[in-house]
C-alpha cells in the first residue's frame, strides 16, 4: 500500500513534463488570437422560428441568408468571412434571454440581431445590456426611440410604430374619415400603436371614437366586433399572430353584404397570408399600410427586382419555389438591411474581434443618411444616432382586383417626432 | 348596435362555444369517468384532429366539400387509433395509477405537440370551409357554417348519449364505470373497455377540431385553451359526470359568449374560472356529480 503511494508520487521529471505540456496548452489560445482576422465573423440571429411569430422567422431566415450571401460574395466584412448562428426564441421572451445568453457565452458572436415581437426585444434587451453585446432588433417597437431600452440595443433597419402611425393618421383623416375605432393586439406592439394613433388622428384633425385590444392569444373574434360604434367612419386593424386570417374573416363576415365604414389596416394583419384567400373578397377597395409593397408595383426602385431574386420573391410577394408560401414581405426588408448596417458599422470601427463591440455601436451611432441602394432596398433612411432609430418612407396600398396597389407614399418628414431619448449620453 | 340583436350575436357566439366544448369535454369527461384518468393530453388530440383535418384536405381533391367530409370522418380515426396506441403502450403499464397517469399525460402533450411542431410546422394553415353561406341579418352578417357547427355538435352529442344508453357497447362501459373488478368478472375485457374509452375520448376532442378548424386554423399550439376550457366545464359539471358536463358547457359557452361580446373577453376568463373556484369551495363533487362515498 505504502509501496505503490509513493511509486505514484510524481518525479521530477514528470513534473516537468506536465509543465511543459500545460505551458503549450496556455500557449495555444494566443496563437488562435493572432490569427484570429482571419477566422469568421459570428453574427448570432434571434429567430422566431416557432411560436406565434414563425410566419415571420421563416421569411427573416431566409432574408438573412440572401443577404449573408451577398455579403460574403462581396468579400465578407473587413475581408473576413461572415457566419449567421440562427437560434430559435419560440416568440417567447424568456427563451429569447436565454439565446442572448447563448449567443454571448457559448458560441462568443460579434452582434446579434434579428429579433421581430416587441415582448422578446423587451425581454431580450435587458440581458443583451448586461453582456455588452450590440443587440439590432427588426422589430418596429417604439421602446428602443422611447429611451426605455439600453445603449446596446438599436434599430436601425425598420422604422417604429409611432413613425409609421403618425405618418398614416393624416392621410387617414383626409382620405378615409374622421371618426375612427380602433382594433389592435393587447399587448406593447398594440400598445404603441394606441398611444401613437391617438393624438396623431387629433392632430390631423380625427379622433379616435373606441379601442378595441384584442388578447394577442384570442383565435375568436366575432365577438369584438359589436363593439365598434355604428358612427364609425374607419375601422384601423392591426393584428398578430397565428390567428390574423380568423380575424380579417370574422371582420368580413360581420358587416356582410351591408353597410360597412372604410377600412384601413396595417398589412401586419395579413402578413404571411394570400390577400386571395376564400372569405377575404370583401378586402377589394380597403387600405393597407405596407413597409414595402408586396406586390411589384409598376414604379419600383431599380433595386427592386435584384431584391426580390435574392430573397426569393415573385412579383406578387410569393415564394419562387411555391406560390403559397406568402412571404412577409412588409417586414422581412428590416433583416436584409440591418445585416447590412452590421456591415458598415464594423468596417467603420475598424472592428476586430468582441474587445471592439463598443466601437461598434458607436459607429453605428454615427451613421446619419442611408441612401437608396441595395443595400436599403425599401427606400432611403436616415438614422438617429441618439434616439438609436432609423427613420424612412412609409407606403399605402389599395386593394384593388384582388392586388395590394401603391396609392401613396409618405415623405420622410411625415414620420419625424423630436427625440425622447439620448443614449449616447448612457454609460456603456 | 340595439340591445336585441347584440344579444343574438351574443347567443350565437356563446353556442358556438358552447357546441364545440360540450364534445370536447365529453370527451375529457368520459375517460375520468370510466378510467380515473386525468387526461392533461386531451388538448392535444383536439389540435391533432385539426392538424390531421389539414392534410385530409390538402390531398383529397376536389371541391372543399368532399375532402371536408373526408376529414370529419378520417381524422377522428386516426386521432383515436393514437390514443388507443399511447393507452396500450403507456397508460396500461402504469396500472392506470392515478397520480402516475397525470405525469404521462403531461408527457404524452410534450411528445405529440413537438411531433406536431416537426412534421407540421410551426404555421397556422387555414383548411377551407366545406361551404361559404353569408346569414345577413339586418343588423349583421354571420357565417352560416358555425350556425352548421352547432347543429352538428348536437347530432354527435345525441349521437354519444345513443352510444352510452341505448347500445351494449354503453353498457359494458357503464358496468366497468361503476366497479372494474365485477364487470371483470363478468367476463368484461377491461382492459379493450380502457383503451375503447380513451380512443373514444380523443376521437370526439378530434372530432370537435375538425368541425372548428376551417373557423380558427390549425396550428401545433392550438390545444392549450381546449384543454383549459374542458377542465373548467369537467369540474363544474362534476367530474364523470355527462349531464353535468353538458350542462356546464352550455353555461360557460353562454356565458363566454353574452359575457364577451357585452363586457370583455378577460372578464369572461376570470367569471368561469371564479366559478370554478366556487363549485370547488361548496360544492365539491360539482353541479351534478355524485359525492364519493
Amino acid at each position: 500500500m505504502t509501496s505503490r503511494l509513493i511509486g505514484l508520487t510524481p518525479s521530477r521529471r514528470t513534473v516537468l513534463g506536465g509543465l511543459a505540456a500545460s505551458g503549450a496548452a496556455l500557449a495555444l489560445p494566443a496563437r488562435f488570437a493572432s490569427a484570429q482576422s482571419a477566422a469568421p465573423i459570428k453574427l448570432g440571429f434571434q429567430l422566431h422560428r416557432t411560436g406565434i411569430g414563425a410566419a415571420y422567422g421563416r421569411w427573416y431566415e431566409r432574408t438573412a441568408q440572401a443577404a449573408l450571401t451577398l455579403v460574403n460574395e462581396a468579400g465578407g466584412i473587413n475581408g473576413r468571412p461572415v457566419e449567421i448562428l440562427f437560434e430559435d426564441d419560440g416568440t417567447d421572451p424568456k427563451r429569447g434571454a436565454e439565446v442572448m445568453e447563448k449567443f454571448a457565452s457559448q458560441s462568443n458572436c460579434d452582434a446579434v440581431f434579428g429579433a421581430l415581437f416587441s415582448h422578446v426585444v423587451v425581454g431580450t434587451a435587458p440581458r443583451a445590456g448586461e453582456l455588452k453585446m450590440p443587440y439590432l432588433v427588426c422589430s418596429e417597437g417604439h421602446h428602443v426611440a422611447s429611451g426605455k431600452l439600453n445603449r446596446w440595443t438599436l434599430q436601425p433597419g425598420i422604422t417604429d410604430v409611432k413613425s409609421q402611425v403618425q405618418a398614416m393618421a393624416p392621410w387617414i383623416s383626409s382620405t378615409l374619415g374622421k371618426k375612427v375605432t380602433m382594433i389592435f393586439p393587447d399587448y406593447a406592439f398594440g400598445h404603441d400603436h394606441r398611444d401613437a394613433f391617438v393624438p396623431a388622428i387629433q392632430a390631423a384633425g380625427g379622433e379616435v371614437i373606441e379601442q378595441i385590444a384584442i388578447p394577442p392569444t384570442e383565435t375568436s373574434f366575432t365577438r369584438y366586433l359589436p363593439r365598434i360604434p355604428s358612427d364609425t367612419e374607419v375601422i384601423y386593424h392591426v393584428m398578430v399572430g397565428p390567428a390574423v386570417l380568423t380575424f380579417v374573416k370574422e371582420l368580413g363576415e360581420f358587416y356582410g353584404s351591408g353597410d360597412r365604414p372604410q377600412i384601413f389596416g396595417f398589412i401586419d394583419s395579413l402578413e404571411a397570408v394570400n390577400i386571395a384567400s376564400p372569405g377575404l373578397e370583401f378586402l377589394e377597395g380597403t387600405h393597407f399600410w405596407e413597409g414595402h409593397c408586396r406586390y411589384l408595383q409598376a414604379d419600383a426602385g431599380e433595386h427592386e427586382a435584384t431584391y426580390r431574386a435574392a430573397v426569393g420573391v415573385d412579383d406578387t410577394g410569393a415564394s419562387v419555389a411555391d406560390a403559397k408560401d406568402i412571404s412577409t414581405y412588409a417586414h422581412m426588408f428590416s433583416v436584409w438591411e440591418t445585416l447590412f448596417i452590421l456591415k458598415a458599422g464594423m468596417e467603420a470601427a475598424g472592428y476586430q474581434g468582441p474587445a471592439d463591440r463598443q466601437k461598434l455601436v458607436e459607429a453605428i451611432e454615427a451613421m446619419t443618411d442611408m441612401p437608396y441602394s441595395i443595400e436599403h432596398p425599401q427606400g432611403a433612411k436616415t438614422f438617429n444616432g441618439k434616439t438609436h432609430q432609423v427613420f424612412g418612407l412609409q407606403y399605402i396600398s389599395k386593394v384593388e382586383g384582388g392586388k395590394l396597389v401603391k396609392v401613396h407614399t409618405t415623405s420622410p418628414e411625415d414620420g419625424m417626432y423630436p427625440d425622447e431619448a439620448d443614449y449616447t449620453a448612457m454609460s456603456f | 348596435m340595439d340591445f336585441g340583436p347584440f344579444l343574438l350575436l351574443a347567443l350565437m357566439e356563446g353556442l358556438v362555444t358552447a357546441a364545440v366544448l360540450a364534445l370536447t369535454a365529453v370527451g375529457l369527461a368520459l375517460v375520468f369517468g370510466v378510467m380515473r384518468v386525468v387526461n392533461v393530453a386531451h388538448g392535444e388530440f383536439f389540435m391533432l384532429g385539426a392538424v390531421a383535418a389539414w392534410f385530409v384536405t390538402t390531398w383529397i381533391p376536389g371541391p372543399p366539400a368532399v375532402g371536408f367530409i373526408a376529414a370529419l370522418v378520417l381524422c377522428p380515426l386516426l386521432v383515436a387509433s393514437v390514443a388507443a396506441l399511447a393507452d396500450t403502450l403507456v397508460l396500461k403499464r402504469l396500472n392506470y395509477d392515478p397520480d402516475a397517469t397525470i405525469v404521462a399525460t403531461i408527457g404524452l402533450l410534450y411528445i405529440l405537440q413537438q411531433a406536431a411542431l416537426s412534421l407540421y410546422g410551426p404555421d397556422a394553415r387555414p383548411v377551407e370551409a366545406p361551404f361559404t353561406l353569408r346569414v345577413q341579418f339586418p343588423w349583421f352578417g354571420y357565417s352560416g357554417y358555425k350556425l352548421a357547427v352547432i347543429v352538428a355538435a348536437a347530432l354527435l352529442l345525441a349521437g354519444v348519449w345513443l352510444l352510452l344508453a341505448r347500445t351494449k357497447i354503453g353498457l359494458v362501459m357503464r358496468a366497468t364505470q361503476i366497479d372494474r373488478e365485477t364487470a371483470r368478472a363478468f367476463g368484461i375485457n377491461v382492459d379493450r373497455v380502457y383503451a375503447g374509452v380513451f380512443a373514444l375520448g380523443a376521437g370526439l376532442a378530434a372530432v370537435a377540431a375538425v368541425l372548428i378548424v376551417p373557423i380558427q386554423q390549425a396550428h401545433y399550439l392550438m390545444g392549450h385553451d381546449p384543454l383549459l376550457l374542458s377542465f373548467i366545464v369537467v369540474i363544474i359539471g362534476g367530474l364523470g359526470s355527462l349531464r353535468g358536463t353538458l350542462v356546464a358547457a352550455l353555461l360557460i359557452g353562454l356565458s363566454d359568449g353574452v359575457i364577451s361580446v357585452f363586457f370583455s373577453p378577460t372578464l369572461a376568463k376570470i367569471l368561469a374560472t371564479l366559478f370554478v373556484a366556487l363549485v370547488l369551495v361548496f360544492r365539491p363533487q360539482g353541479l351534478m356529480g355524485r359525492r364519493a362515498a
